[in-house]
């Protein structure tokens, strides 16, 4: 096993699910952070590194070092959506490569349950591209995703039942994981059989809306001696993004991952069959079958066998959303700093009845926006 | 009252469009350099960066994908469920529009569409698009 000039050491998540009304981003932000330094042993004193990225504000990685009292020498805001977390990852690691800072601290925090802020479209006014789409009551973003799932199972014949098959797998997870937001198994049936949100998607094909916040540690391999933990090392990362606007999304089958997941893959000196653990972003259903073609761990079209048969639930050969995902565990408007979480513990071996046996390496996926950006993260543990 | 219905702002990117559908053509752009046509309205080619024109487009298109919405956004609740598609032009370019006078069972990938141009709240005249004359099951 290799190593790289940055490993993750510590991750908690703040608070989840519905965190009520008196609870901030800031609070749930500062809450996870203070709890992924006492994961890794490090105060925040050590923290000279700050990324964030919001729903809700323009500078949460501002906000979030002021609250906490850091000065920081690195700093990162970008937001590309739900993938932004993986994005920082990467960032955070060239950052400390090129000497910038030594620990960074990714943070993301929101109270959209709780603030009941959610929309699923825009009033008023709409400037720029967004003009074209708003005026047809596009549902944002689910209206996408359906665009994409409809073709899909135009061009390939994948059926509601293959989707299904995701939703039905990750819930089997999140019924052992306390902290997830559903325990109840459901069936294939019960998927298909909720209602439709947006043709093909049913209620189920869709991600949960959840408070929630998370916290990723992120050191140079040189300040590990003062960390309590196995380092989760940060193998390789890649980052894309191919459109803003579901209508222009080159094709609506091909995620940015196509672009992200050979980047960091290639860095990591790893192929599919090193994959021990994944953990894929799930917005929808949907995005995952999309999502593991466009890695490459199935071929075009092949996405609605290969999570057949409940490959991808506990015992599958395909162990993936460990933590219960997106569709089940948590789902705070963004994703991607989750999907690090469970990869760092399942690499760690701290995942529990979940715990993916002997898992070496780990893949994290994020995707933001609609199927907009993608971020891909190699981790590994020697 | 539909009032807050999301309405475009029209600018110098987009003005000619919308202006095209009150005068019921759609409007899209054409690259003086590469010949290629484009949408939506911009102020460079993003095939090759060059200059741009106004080109009417000839309305015929065929359906790229689809979504029946149900849970729509509120401020088109009354209108669902309805049928959001994105379309590709004849010309080239992808837009997004409403399918109409389409049954259940005709709605499919590949259908075979036109404009039609229809009044809509906030003053707006809007380009939805509906089975071609020439489609399977046209007229039935």
């Amino acid at each position: 096993m290799k190593t790289a000039a940055a490993a993750i050491v510590g991750v908690a998540e703040s608070d989840l699910g519905e965190v009520g009304p008196d609870r901030s981003e800031l609070q749930l932000q500062a809450q996870a952070a203070v709890a992924a330094l006492a994961d890794a042993g490090l105060e925040l004193s050590d923290v000279d590194g700050v990324l964030s990225a919001s729903v809700t504000t323009s500078t949460p990685n501002v906000q979030v070092a002021d609250y906490l009292g850091i000065q920081a020498g690195f700093t990162d805001g970008t937001n590309i959506g739900g993938a932004s977390f993986v994005s920082h990852l990467g960032h955070a690691s060239m950052a400390i490569a090129a000497g910038h800072c030594k620990v960074a601290l990714i943070t993301y925090g929101s109270t959209q349950r709780s603030s009941r802020s959610q929309s699923r479209g825009r009033s008023g006014g709409v400037r720029g591209s967004e003009q074209y789409e708003q005026v047809w009551g596009m549902p944002t973003p689910i209206g996408a995703y359906a665009l994409a799932a409809t073709r899909h199972m135009s061009l390939y014949g994948t059926t509601s039942e293959q989707l299904a098959e995701v939703a039905v797998a990750t819930r089997k997870w999140a019924a052992m994981n306390p902290k997830a937001f559903k325990h109840d198994l459901i069936t294939i049936d019960d998927v298909v059989g909720s209602p439709f949100v947006a043709e093909p998607l049913h209620r189920l094909d869709c991600c949960l809306v959840t408070d929630g916040g998370g916290a990723v540690i992120v050191a140079a391999a040189d300040r590990l001696a003062a960390v309590r933990k196995p380092p989760v090392w940060v193998l390789g990362h890649g980052e894309s993004h191919t459109h803003d606007r579901i209508s222009s999304m080159p094709d609506l089958t091909v995620t940015p991952a196509a672009i992200s997941g050979p980047k960091a893959m290639a860095m990591a000196g790893v192929t599919h069959d090193d994959i021990d653990v994944a953990e894929i972003y799930d917005s929808f259903t949907i995005t995952v079958l999309l999502t593991l073609e466009s890695l490459g761990f199935c071929k075009p079209g092949e996405s609605g066998a290969f999570v057949s048969g409940q490959r991808t639930a506990p015992g599958g050969d395909f162990p993936m959303n460990t933590q219960g995902g997106g569709l089940s565990y948590c789902h705070p408007g963004m994703f991607g700093i989750f999907t690090l979480i469970e990869a760092a513990r399942q690499l760690r071996g701290e995942s529990g009845a979940r715990q993916v046996a002997g898992a070496r390496i780990a893949l994290a996926h994020g995707t933001g926006g609609v199927l907009s950006s993608a971020a891909t993260a190699v981790l590994g543990v020697t | 009252m539909e009032t807050t219905r999301p309405y475009p702002i029209a600018d110098g990117d987009s003005r000619p469009f919308w202006d095209g559908c009150r005068d019921r053509k759609l409007m899209i752009q054409w690259c003086v350099a590469c010949a290629k046509f484009v949408f939506y309205p911009r102020s460079v080619c993003p095939h090759c960066g060059g200059p741009l024109t106004w080109a009417r487009a000839s309305g015929r298109a065929a359906v790229y994908s689809y979504t029946v919405v149900h849970n729509a956004p509120p401020d088109f609740q009354s209108d669902a469920p309805y049928v959001v598609a994105l379309v590709d032009l004849e010309e080239g370019p992808r837009m997004m529009t409403r399918l109409i006078d389409c049954e259940r069972e005709r709605l499919q990938v590949g259908l075979a569409v036109e404009v039609v141009f229809l009044p809509a709240e906030n003053d707006l005249v809007l380009p939805f698009f509906r089975p071609a004359a020439s489609a399977p099951g046209a007229g039935q």
